[in-house]
């Protein structure tokens, strides 16, 4: 993990040390999980949360470490882009799990492993070949590497059911998955990759980044960008093949994307995309077992995949700072400031049209001013006051702005003025074509960016179409000490002589 | 595992092989050949548009969600035949498309990852129903058909007889029709599909609606795959999308002799992968998919060879 997060490390190690003191604790005689298929619903649950069932630690435990490996390595497969690739070599392996039971004509744990892990391995190998020999796009050969395995797999698998001999059934579980069909040499293989892919990352966090998110610093660095590359595929391959049998070919590629995917939506870091991940992937493999078990003997890997899903749903949905909500309510909240800020203008160029004469601006006025009912003016100027921006008097017909809202208004025109200004002076734009620009603009200038603006137009206080600039004064001292009228003071005294 | 791999593999014995299926019942390899030239077609004819839009996967994506839209089809109509079933992989297809594109487009994961969960989401939803379904014992779907087709099966059909005529089995027909409806649609449209293919931004500017054009596509792309899948199955529906116009790709640059290069290598793969079956005596789709991968590779190897024989003989000279 992280090198920023030491603390956080030693927490994963040690759940990876109390999960694999489970793992061996466990004895090995077992019920299997179909065969409590005549208890009740509650019957289950409980004996769910009892760990009772050897076969059930089982499956909990592999589902879990299969959901942190996946979680690990996806997340980098999504942050390289490659997520499809995790697609492509979960329908490659195929051919190697045929070859890798052919070895014995049992299904042999190690055996399918390496055979899958050689197929994955050559599958990554032609698409980078196919990339670097031939036009086609990354798409075609990922397509043609997924296509191409999985005929030949189909075509070895079907062939294997013609050799006399041999214990074939349970093969077919490579496809869908099922967790419950676990056993104790799995889960201690799921154990042993993911605490491969633990120790790989933690060791080589920096370069693992480097070479993910800027592989042609990382060359420039001398690392080997390939070597890391493979390092990475042969990780993959390992948490796909040990994954196949829980899950199934088409959706380990799920529980390698959508845990990523989800901590994508939610951090920028590396270090903490790769912590979520692997924790959203262990939370759907333990969602996942549990729905298997109380629902009677279904499959694991959908339940799984769902339980992801939800929570990748979620994060969408309600995340703090990509999530739709948020981005909805950034938007309404904004567009209702910028709503505000457009009456206060109104409002400032209503008094400034009477010279300042008065305070008070007649909802009428402003209706004229904006080419709007007086309904609509009145409804404005209630927003403003519900704001605190301005006090109406003579029930709701004429407003006055409070400190803050004069502040607020001086603002918004000077913002208004000086780009108008800055786009005449300095981007040498015609006058009468400045509006709409700092129309756009004037929300969202920052004080900064106004001093720098001033100081490059030399303090200017006239706007292209000759009218007065709200100088700082006129912002600091509010409503309260407004220069009396006639005018504002702008920015220093008098007009400097024209040149 | 030596011993094995010789049971693995019958001796090659050219009378059985290549004479017997057609001197026997040449009408069952007729048909088989002929459905697996009908998809290989179809679907490398819509393939070299994805190719050239870089949305090969989204083939992918769609053929994988056809089995939740099977059991929805069974879920809304209460029983099942053949346009139930057409009608919910349909919906399907075109609820992956929008889903992908929602992902992508209202949050920042990329378009790759996005096809990724459109997709496996939409299975695992429709495996799950499946189950649930299947513990009630009121429905079955054989998964294992629905992932590798059975191809094999296409001849024992009873045949559709028209005006007297035995015309042939019913789903090579309408996979005969897809391919007429396809290559109708292509040269009727061709240009409009040549500029969004290869220049949006012209064709924009020509005032030709791409998106309209991009879902007309995804639409066919769907009524494709459908209609495919029943055959070859849905992964290896995507091999028939893929691999043909890659093999085509690899050869030209031009567009029509792609479509007509796809043609040849659609009628070749699955001629020598029925032969290829045959002797091997493994599932049919899945070795005419081996077939067409192998015209690829040679392709591939070919023109490997004849760039560095070039690189070669420029250094000579």
């Amino acid at each position: 993990m992280p090198g920023t997060h030491p603390r956080l490390r030693a927490a994963i190690l040690r759940g990876g040390g109390i999960l694999i003191f489970l793992l061996l604790a466990a004895p090995a005689h077992a019920a299997r999980i179909n065969e409590l298929a005549e208890s009740t619903l509650s019957g289950r649950m409980v004996r769910f949360f009892t760990f009772q069932d050897p076969s059930l630690r089982y499956a909990l435990l592999g589902s879990m470490l299969l959901g942190i490996c996946c979680g690990l390595m996806g997340a980098f497969l999504v942050v390289r882009k490659l997520s499809l690739l995790g697609d492509a070599l979960s329908h490659a392996v195929l051919p190697g799990v045929a070859l890798g039971f052919l070895w014995g004509m049992t299904k042999d744990p190690l055996a399918i492993f390496i055979g899958a892990t050689v197929a994955g391995l050559l599958g990554a190998g032609t698409v980078q070949l196919l990339r670097h020999t031939t036009r086609h796009k990354e798409d075609a050969s990922i397509g043609f590497v997924l296509a191409s395995f999985f005929g030949v797999g189909v075509c070895l698998m079907t062939m294997i059911q013609n050799v006399p001999g041999g214990n074939k059934s349970g093969l077919d579980k490579f496809m869908f998955g099922q967790a419950a069909a676990l056993g104790r040499g799995d889960v201690l293989l799921l154990a042993v990759v993911a605490l491969l892919a633990l120790g790989a990352v933690t060791v080589f966090y920096k370069e693992y980044t480097i070479t993910s998110f800027d592989p042609g610093f990382a060359r420039s660095m001398g690392l080997p960008v390939q070597v890391f590359h493979y390092s990475l595929m042969l990780l993959l391959a390992f948490a796909i093949v040990s994954a196949l049998q829980a899950v199934g070919v088409v959706l380990v590629t799920a529980m390698l994307v959508i845990p990523a995917a989800t901590a994508f939506l939610l951090t920028d870091r590396l270090g903490w995309l790769l912590v979520l991940s692997a924790v959203f992937g262990m939370c759907a493999g333990a969602i996942g077992a549990f729905f298997s078990f109380v629902g009677r003997n279904l499959p694991t890997g959908p339940f799984m995949v769902l339980a992801a899903a939800a929570v990748f749903t979620a994060a969408i949905l309600f995340g703090p700072r990509h999530g739709i909500v948020a981005r909805w309510w950034r938007h309404v909240s904004r567009s209702a400031r910028i709503r505000r800020e457009n009456t206060l203008k109104s409002v400032y160029h209503v008094l400034e049209d009477e010279g300042f004469r008065s305070e008070q601006v007649d909802a009428r006025e402003l209706a004229e001013r904006r080419r709007e009912t007086i309904e609509e003016a009145q409804a404005q100027l209630n927003t403003l006051r519900r704001h605190g921006l301005a006090t109406l008097s003579g029930d709701g017909i004429s407003a006055s702005l409070t400190p803050e809202g004069w502040q607020r208004a001086c603002e918004i025109v000077r913002n208004h003025r000086l780009w108008e200004l800055y786009l005449t002076n300095a981007a040498q734009i015609a006058a009468d074509h400045v509006h709409e620009d700092a129309e756009k603009i004037e929300h969202v200038l920052g004080e900064e960016t106004v001093r720098r603006l001033e100081k490059r137009l030399n303090n200017a206080r006239r706007d292209p179409h000759g009218r007065l600039i709200p100088g700082l004064e006129d912002i600091r001292l509010g409503a309260g000490a407004r220069p009396t009228p006639p005018q504002p003071t702008g920015y220093g005294a008098p007009d400097p002589p024209a040149p | 595992m030596i011993a094995h791999l010789r049971a693995l593999f019958p001796p090659f014995d050219w009378h059985r092989v290549i004479v017997e299926p057609w001197s026997a019942d040449p009408a069952i390899s007729l048909w088989i050949v002929l459905m697996g030239f009908f998809v290989a077609a179809a679907c490398g004819l819509v393939g070299n548009y994805l190719l050239l839009r870089r949305m090969a996967l989204v083939g992918d994506a769609i053929s994988h969600s056809i089995l939740p839209g099977l059991v929805l089809a069974f879920l809304i109509f209460r029983h099942t035949n053949i346009w139930t079933a057409f009608a919910g992989a349909l919906g399907a297809g075109f609820a992956t498309v929008l889903l992908i594109e929602f992902i992508h487009k209202q949050s920042r994961v990329k378009a790759d990852a996005a096809i990724c969960i459109a997709f496996t989401v939409l299975f695992a939803a429709g495996v799950v129903l499946m189950s649930l379904l299947e513990t009630k014992g009121s429905f079955h779907i054989d998964a294992e058909c629905v992932l590798y087709g059975e191809i094999a099966f296409v001849p024992l059909e009873p045949p559709v007889v028209w005006g007297g005529i035995g015309l042939g089995p019913p789903s090579v027909l309408r996979m005969g029709g897809m391919l007429v409806l396809v290559l109708v649609l292509i040269t009727a449209f061709y240009k409009e599909l040549l500029v969004t293919s290869f220049d949006p931004g012209l064709s924009r500017s020509l005032g030709m609606n791409t998106g309209l054009w991009h879902y007309g596509l995804m639409g066919v792309l769907a009524l494709v795959v459908v209609s495919a899948f029943e055959a070859v199955g849905a992964i290896l529906a995507v091999a028939m999308l893929i691999v043909p116009a890659m093999f085509a790709a690899q050869l030209s640059n031009r567009l029509p002799v792609r479509l007509g290069l796809t043609i040849i290598h659609a009628a070749v793969s699955s001629l020598l992968g029925y032969h290829l079956s045959v002797w091997l005596q493994c599932s049919t789709a899945g070795a005419m998919v081996v077939a067409g991968a192998g015209l690829f590779t040679a392709a591939w190897v070919a023109g490997l060879w004849h760039t560095a024989a070039l690189r070669l003989r420029s250094r000579n000279s």
